[in-house]
């Protein structure tokens, strides 16, 4: 037998299964948080607006990412902008995910997870920490998000803020729209803003 | 801007070609510590790897000492690494293929190595002479020993598998 024919032999003879490298992943994840070097931990949930990529690093959560976004181009965002030090470790996320879902199912109004600003920063990164005084089921136009950060012309920039917002649904940029009517522009688009505002309208 | 991918790529990518590394040279029932050992110790010293750098050289050398490291404990234990199959964590129920297994667990270590570095991950032989510490054709020479011993206990697989199909 050749040598390419013993290797490929050798290949199966080794190879673990599917369940087997889940598992010595999920155990890497665990030592490398408890030896603190797990930077970044990521998951994803399904969700009625698509499924959502969280991240969090040991401060909080730090990212929440629509499919749209490119889950991959995300990813490599956070490896150059955090640490490359990145794994899938769905234990850091437990909480967020359980607040997610209990708040697409109509029982949760705020998330207390504690939050990572760090892709945020400037008037766009202020604009962001005043949103979650919109509560749930309100609204509020561009303009007057705009006045509540302190630069009643910068409406324009408040847009920007809610575009580029890097934890959407948490801090809830959703709930700023237009003052003419309509929903707006939204970085999970404008199906995605139309069912988290009427979930929110329905409690 | 740095470049450099998300370490659950390199798990993902290297994972289980340093898994078959790993049970090659130490056999299954240890092969897993060695693994988690090898991507724990990557993990940390990720961000300090040279961006040019060679991944999968990289991690089968960080295994390789993760390896030995295994080997000492065993043989502070006194247990012969060949003599420990784990049928729990056997890689693969056809007995063929643990018949392989035992075959390749049955040469020596810088035998299993060398046939590990360049038939598993691919690795050429200069790089496996860094790695073991002897010259290139001494690494050349212990991998087609070993190949030539595997040959001999395990002949014709292929062909009986191209039948059985």
């Amino acid at each position: 037998m050749s040598s390419n024919n013993l290797t490929s032999e050798l290949v199966r003879a080794l190879d673990g299964d599917p369940g087997h490298a889940r598992a010595l992943r999920d155990r890497l994840a665990a030592a490398a948080q408890a030896e603190g070097v797990l930077d970044v931990a990521y998951r994803t949930v399904d969700t009625p607006v698509g499924p959502l990529l969280l991240a969090a690093t040991d401060v909080g959560l730090v990212r929440v990412a629509y499919a749209g976004e490119d889950h991959d181009k995300v990813l490599q965002t956070l490896a150059d902008r955090i640490s490359p030090r990145i794994l899938r470790a769905p234990a850091r996320l437990d909480t967020t995910a359980r607040e997610l879902e209990e708040y697409f199912a109509g029982r949760r109004r705020r998330f207390d997870v504690p939050l990572d600003w760090r892709l945020t920063a400037g008037f766009r990164g202020s604009v962001l920490h005043r949103l979650p005084e919109i509560g749930y089921g309100q609204t509020a136009s561009y303009a007057a998000v705009a006045k509540l950060a302190g630069r009643p012309k910068a409406f324009r920039a408040v847009g920007t803020a809610c575009a580029t917002n890097p934890l959407p649904v948490v801090v809830p940029c959703h709930r700023v729209i237009p003052s003419a009517g309509g929903v707006g522009f939204y970085l999970g688009g404008v199906d995605a803003k139309r069912t988290l505002l009427s979930l929110e309208a329905a409690r | 801007m740095e470049g450099k991918q998300p370490f659950d790529i390199v798990v993902e990518t290297y994972g289980p070609t340093v898994l078959r590394v790993c049970r090659a040279v130490l056999g299954p029932a240890d092969a897993d510590d060695a693994w988690s050992e090898t991507f724990l110790s990557a993990m940390k010293a990720y961000p300090d790897l040279p961006a040019d750098a060679n991944v999968e050289a990289w991690l089968v050398t960080i295994s390789h000492r993760k390896a030995i490291d295994v080997l000492r404990a065993a043989a502070r234990r006194a247990v012969p690494v060949a003599d420990t199959p784990d049928t729990a964590t056997a890689p693969a129920a056809d007995s063929r293929d643990l018949d392989l297994v035992s075959a390749v667990a049955s040469l020596p270590a810088k035998q299993r190595q060398a046939i590990a570095y360049h038939y598993l991950a691919g690795l050429p032989y200069t790089d496996i002479a860094v790695i073991l510490g002897g010259s290139t054709e001494a690494a050349r020479r212990a991998a087609a020993d070993g190949i030539a011993t595997l040959r001999r206990s395990y002949p014709g697989a292929a062909a009986r598998r191209a039948g059985h199909r």
